[in-house]
């Protein structure tokens, strides 16, 4: 099972002291995550897309690139890239450059985005967004998996003996996610090209994410992927963590008062029973997440969110220190007992190559007999 | 059996806006139960759920008290709808019931419109009020709503008519929901789902 991180990569004032860090320091301060993020041993990093103030990460791939340079093993991945709004030629373009500059630990997940204005910023109109959605992905496939691709569609100029430049790495591509909140359509659209289902799992209920993830394994298994159990699904989860529970509680307080998306609405205790936000000791963050499991089945990614809302650099490091010394290696063994063996890892690159070769292979022996 | 759904926006107890709607709905039980089908009403006060709403128009998701009462909308054959009226309009906790009420809970659904108030000088507040918003969300508008002002409780019933108001408007209502029937909840995730799949085999493999 993987665990990282995921950044909405919000520019917010610290409501404790009102500094509010200049975009610079905020990218600067996003590197400093990541690297440690790997440092401290977890598996993947995230970042979000967003093309509006107060976000700064408006270009994933060049911030991505930037890590993949400073870091050895750490997998680069989006929350969400967004489908809808960028070229998928693009797409397919600057994943394929992360692709062969990371060594392959590079994987996205796509998303539509719900900012109406960003649309037309970039051409499109946010009420064909589920059409958008699946035209895009269309070529989006096609571009990293057929040499020469003539194809046209409704939403982008047709292409003509199109050949991406460069090819995906070893010609496999990167692995995709689907994120989502609470949309049944993003749920299909994963189970049917068997792609991995992510919830977004926070700030909402955890019904909405059983819901969807049932759903998900519903239908991958209908559309011949494999088991129910063997669908890909990762979780997100919002931690805040003190040794000593109450001290998280009272420091955590005042970012959650004042954070953009919840804040001056439900009490911090309300909104810990309703969703998944979890404010306390390392241990009761471990107990929470194991609690995932219950919902969902056996899952394979689980990402947090650490660092939103005006938390100082120093404290989100420590958010880190505390992820990595005391709660990933407890869930990497606890999530193991008792997971049956077929239920798959997250694919990586070294997996899809070698399920590549696997698979040509048989498709030779096939052809011999 | 026709489940009659009644949101009461009264703030103050005893309301006599809550008044209002119990006048109203046993007026409709009543009628329901002369044409032979036996009718049962889930009261929803809007009081009760004022930090709920304001939470939900925060967050964009209600807690479970909150979700009960649209559950109880959505599973509902017919709506009796009453609000104080407040600086010429539904009052704004009313509004703000509706606006986090989930897209779609009331497409095809009859609806009763009644308001309290001080005078009788606001009684257009049903016209201009509430029948736009409740045509706005597709629903199917009683012709008769009922206003009633402080007055009409005070005087002497002949004199004001209040209870002859009642009883066209529960008349009118009855008649509208035994014709639209019992009601389908819709199911907007079922319909996203099928809209998905249709888009998807469209597009091919």
């Amino acid at each position: 099972m993987q665990f990282g991180i995921f950044t909405v990569g919000d520019v917010t004032p610290d409501p404790t002291t009102g500094r509010e860090p200049s975009e610079a320091e905020r990218i600067k301060a996003t590197v400093a995550i990541a690297r440690k993020a790997e440092e401290v041993g977890l598996d993947v990093f995230a970042t979000g897309e967003h093309h509006n103030p107060p976000f700064t990460p408006s270009s994933p791939t060049t911030l991505l690139g930037f890590i993949a340079a400073q870091t050895q093993r750490l997998i680069l991945s989006t929350s969400t890239t967004l489908i809808t709004t960028n070229d998928p030629v693009k797409i397919a373009e600057d994943f394929s450059v992360l692709q062969h500059l990371a060594d392959g630990r590079v994987d996205l997940m796509l998303g539509r985005g719900n900012t109406g204005p960003v649309y037309p910023w970039f051409g499109q109109d946010i009420r064909t967004a589920v059409e958008l959605t699946v035209e895009h992905y269309g070529l989006l496939r096609r571009l990293w998996r057929e040499p020469v691709v003539d194809w046209s569609g409704e939403f982008r100029s047709p292409l003509q003996g199109f050949t991406l430049a460069p090819q995906p790495l070893d010609g496999v591509a990167p692995f995709v996610w689907h994120g989502s909140i609470r949309t049944p359509e993003v749920a299909e659209l994963a189970a049917f090209y068997g792609d991995g289902f992510f919830a977004n799992h926070i700030f909402w209920p955890a019904s909405h994410t059983e819901q969807m993830v049932r759903l998900y394994r519903q239908r991958f298994e209908a559309h011949g992927h494999g088991s129910a159990d063997q669908a890909i699904v990762g979780l997100g989860g919002q931690i805040f963590m003190r040794p000593n529970s109450q001290d998280a509680v009272a420091e955590f307080r005042p970012y959650f008062d004042n954070a953009p998306v919840y804040g001056h609405g439900p009490s911090l205790e309300e909104f810990t029973a309703q969703t998944p936000l979890t404010v306390g000791s390392p241990q009761q963050v471990i107990e929470r997440t194991l609690g995932f499991r219950e919902y969902v089945g056996d899952y394979q990614r689980q990402l947090f969110l650490i660092d939103h809302a005006g938390l100082p650099l120093k404290t989100v490091l420590e958010q880190l220190d505390l992820l990595g010394e005391q709660v990933v290696p407890v869930l990497r063994k606890e999530f193991a007992v008792g997971r049956p063996e077929r239920v798959p890892d997250a694919p990586t690159h070294e997996r899809l190559v070698a399920a590549r070769r696997e698979s040509s292979a048989d498709g030779l022996e096939g052809g011999q007999s | 059996m026709t489940r009659l759904a009644v949101v009461s926006g009264g703030l103050r107890e005893p309301s006599s806006t809550r008044l209002l709607a119990d006048r109203i709905t046993d007026a409709v039980t009543d009628r329901l139960v002369r044409k032979g089908t036996q009718a049962t009403p889930s009261i929803v006060e809007l009081r009760r759920f004022g930090r709920p709403i304001m939470d939900a128009m925060l967050t964009g998701f209600a807690n479970a008290e909150l979700e009960k009462a649209f559950d109880d909308l959505a599973e509902a054959d017919g709506l009796i709808a009453v609000t104080p009226a407040f600086n010429a309009s539904f009052s704004g906790l009313f509004k703000s019931f509706f606006d986090v009420l989930p897209a779609q809970t009331l497409t095809d659904m009859p609806v009763l419109i009644a308001a309290t108030g001080g005078t009788e000088r606001h009684s257009l507040v049903l016209e201009h009020a509430l029948r736009p918003m409740f045509s706005y969300l597709h629903a199917v508008v009683s012709p008769t709503g009922v206003y009633a002002a402080t007055s009409d409780f005070g005087a002497q019933d002949a004199a004001t008519g209040l209870s002859e108001r009642i009883a066209k408007a529960a008349d009118d209502f009855t008649r509208l929901l035994l014709s639209c029937g019992p009601r389908v909840r819709r199911d907007a995730y079922a319909d996203e789902l099928t809209q998905m799949q249709k888009l998807l085999g469209d597009a091919g493999k």
